[in-house]
């Protein structure tokens, strides 16, 4: 029992350790997550440049456009995740740690989370005001973005792992990545408009809540593999 | 996972395979009966697909059709089963046949389902009056060719093809965990944002006149992707073979 403990108290401060790292990195180059930001930001604002401005419409497609833009800004950030790591030879390091490497991988998630999928929920009710979502809808969008926005970080950082090093690896990371992120999309969006709709929420938000626990117990393990791939 | 403790001698078995040589002497004495035997499944099937078996009674010549889409759809299917599971054990047993197979079985899987989702595609223009509908099945199906086609890309895009092959068996685990997942989302969201135009037999029922073209035009298919992964393995092994020779002779050994 008291080796046991011992054990999770380690991979808790090795889990803490890494966490702390990467968000000062991110924090000593603030303009990284300011960009994912300002990404999903400006590619939501396209649509009704596209569809045009009919209010009506616009407040059916919110839930669907703040879902894709949001898919797309943490897609455009994950190439951050392992492959400045990898460049200067850090994630070798981490690799060779005496601990678990999927409990350093997981901390790496969390922390690009916090960098990347965090801020676009925090921006997600401007978008949402934009597009005049009715004001019913806001919690649920918050919740299941909540719910869906790590989910993101951990299935992406699964591909951001297995193309380490690959050529054309930004081209090849969407590919990979994006079928991955379809289950994500479909129930983040049924919530929405389940809840405008009056219709019960909690199924939708559950399954959200699923999926992030499945990804959160297999994601690091698997990014893991990848990455021992990698620096092997 | 819970094979890790198999007996001795299922192991032996496993990895009796893995020498090239001993595979490739067993391919060569398999794939001439196999080809002939997919010859045979294939033309007798088509026969009876397109000259025996009845048109249907709403759908007239374009179930015909429906002998080709069926077959490709399950052959789809059962490639990515046999791709995920050559995975596993390339990963957990580090079989070095298991990569190669997976490999081979990929573009060819990718192959069964864009054939399923064309003449799907086809047979929906006359019967749905739309190419393309956003159905569960259709959908799913379309996202299962995205995931082959992730496989290929990733496998191909190392300068070393075997951590190419590692990472596409990681990442074809991933897919499999997920391809109910999609399965699932896709069947809730269809239902929830239902369209008029939802495949629908009306008797679930085939006719035996119509069945028995379609069970020997699976199983031609079935002997038909054994046939190309065993001949895209062989190949595989053989270029290996090329380039070690050619090693050697530039070395002058």
């Amino acid at each position: 029992m008291k080796e046991g403990g011992a054990v999770s108290a380690g991979m808790a401060a090795t889990f803490a350790h890494v966490l702390g790292r990467d968000l000062r990195l991110a924090l000593r180059q603030r303009g990284d997550a300011a960009l994912s930001v300002l990404f999903f930001v400006l590619a939501a604002s396209l649509f009704p440049f596209g569809v045009g401005a009919n209010a009506e419409l616009l407040a059916r497609i919110a839930p669907g456009v703040v879902w894709v833009t949001a898919l797309l800004a943490v897609l455009l950030s994950l190439d951050r995740l392992f492959e400045r790591d990898h460049l200067d030879g850090s994630l070798e390091l981490l690799a060779r740690a005496p601990a678990p490497l999927g409990v350093i991988v997981a901390a790496k998630m969390a922390a690009h989370w916090l960098t990347t999928g965090l801020p676009v929920v925090v921006a997600a009710p401007i978008i949402a005001g934009m597009y005049a979502l009715p004001p019913s809808g806001y919690p649920v969008l918050m919740m299941a973005m909540l719910l869906g926005t790590p989910c993101l970080s951990l299935i992406g950082g699964v591909g951001a792992a297995l193309t380490l090093g690959a050529r054309r690896g930004g081209v090849l990371m969407p590919l990979v990545v994006l079928p991955l992120y379809i289950p994500v999309l479909i129930f983040g969006v049924t919530a929405v408009d389940a809840s405008l709709a009056g219709l019960p929420v909690r199924p939708h938000l559950m399954l959200l809540g699923a999926m992030l626990l499945g990804a959160a117990a297999l994601a690091p393990w698997a990014a893991a593999a990848g990455v021992r791939q990698a620096v092997a | 996972m819970t094979d890790t403790a198999a007996p001795a001698q299922r192991r032996w078995n496993l990895h009796r395979w893995a020498n090239p040589g001993r595979f490739l002497r067993l391919a060569d004495a398999v794939l001439p009966w196999l080809s002939a035997l997919t010859a045979v499944l294939l033309a007798a099937g088509l026969v009876g697909a397109l000259a025996v078996a009845p048109p249907d009674y709403q759908q007239g010549m374009s179930v015909k059709i429906m002998y080709v889409h069926v077959p490709s759809a399950w052959l789809a299917l059962f490639a990515y089963t046999a791709v995920a599971a050559a995975s596993l054990v390339a990963l957990v047993w580090r079989h070095p046949l298991a990569d190669i197979a997976a490999h081979a079985a990929s573009p060819v899987g990718a192959a069964f389902t864009f054939l399923a989702l064309a003449t799907g595609s086809l047979w929906g223009k006359p019967m749905w009056g739309a190419w393309w509908v956003w159905d569960a099945r259709l959908t799913s199906m379309l996202v299962l060719f995205f995931l082959y086609l992730g496989h290929m890309a990733l496998a191909g895009a190392f300068e070393d093809p075997a951590r190419g092959r590692k990472a596409a068996a990681v990442l074809a685990l991933v897919g499999f965990v997920n391809v109910p997942v999609i399965k699932f989302s896709v069947d809730w969201w269809n239902t929830l944002h239902q369209t008029a135009s939802v495949m629908r037999f009306d008797d679930p029922a085939i006719h035996a006149s119509m069945l028995w073209p379609l069970l020997v035009m699976g199983i031609g298919f079935t002997a038909f992707f054994i046939t190309l992964v065993l001949v895209r393995m062989k190949a595989d092994l053989l270029a290996v073979r090329a380039r070690n020779l050619r090693a050697m002779r530039l070395r002058g050994d």
